[in-house]
């Protein structure tokens, strides 16, 4: 029985290389994140309705902390739920 | 001249008419004081993410609006003496924001669209 470390491949497993993360602000050069603007707001919220951590909405601070901003505002103004489940 | 942009969440109970006359008297209010309204936008009723003095929806009205800077004290108090109103929040507007309204209103493409599906 083979074991696992002779099993040869025939092609190599190409290791799954992360997606190269980049902040979405700077590249495409948006200045203003609008808090009436939900869609938007639920690509960094989680299912939860819990605030992405930056190193998975791949953010720079300064924008982060924008997002965090207009979250805050939504979740104020009952756009955004503060605790839910199955958000998205 | 400070731009500011104002949401008020009304109580679903009011008719077509006093959400108009309501709109009216604060749009009256800020001219009075040497304000301009640039744009009304009502929404209209929404459901509430989570209820709101035991209420689930609400009539939601946003009003960009410019103003002197030592108007929006003034207005809280108006606000917060009317029962109608469930909540409401002012937001300064900074030069980018008030860009990103003005193409909004317009219809030229924000860059929000490409950055929708990043």
């Amino acid at each position: 029985m083979a074991k696992a470390n002779e099993i040869k491949y025939l092609t190599a497993i190409k290791a799954e290389k992360p997606k190269k993360k980049f902040c979405r602000f700077k590249k495409y050069g948006i200045r203003y994140i609008d808090y009436k603007d939900i869609e938007f707001l639920k690509k960094f919220v989680n299912e939860q309705g819990k605030i992405l951590p930056r190193r998975l909405s791949g953010n720079s601070l300064k924008y982060q902390r924008k997002v965090s901003d207009a979250v805050k505002k939504a979740r104020q103004m009952a756009l955004l739920p503060y605790v839910t489940d199955l958000l998205k | 001249m400070n731009n500011y942009e104002l949401m008020v969440i009304f109580t679903p109970v009011l008719s077509e008419e006093e959400f108009k006359a309501a709109q009216k008297k604060y749009t009256d209010f800020i001219g009075l004081a040497g304000g301009g309204v640039t744009h009304s936008n009502p929404w209209g009723l929404k459901s509430l993410a989570y209820p709101v003095q035991k209420k689930t929806t609400g009539i939601y009205w946003v009003l960009e609006y410019s103003a002197p800077s030592d108007f929006n004290e003034k207005f809280k108090i108006q606000m917060l003496r009317d029962e109608q109103i469930l909540r409401h929040m002012i937001t300064a507007l900074d030069k980018h924001a008030v860009e990103y309204n003005r193409r909004k209103r317009s219809g030229i493409p924000t860059g929000n669209q490409k950055a929708v599906e990043a």
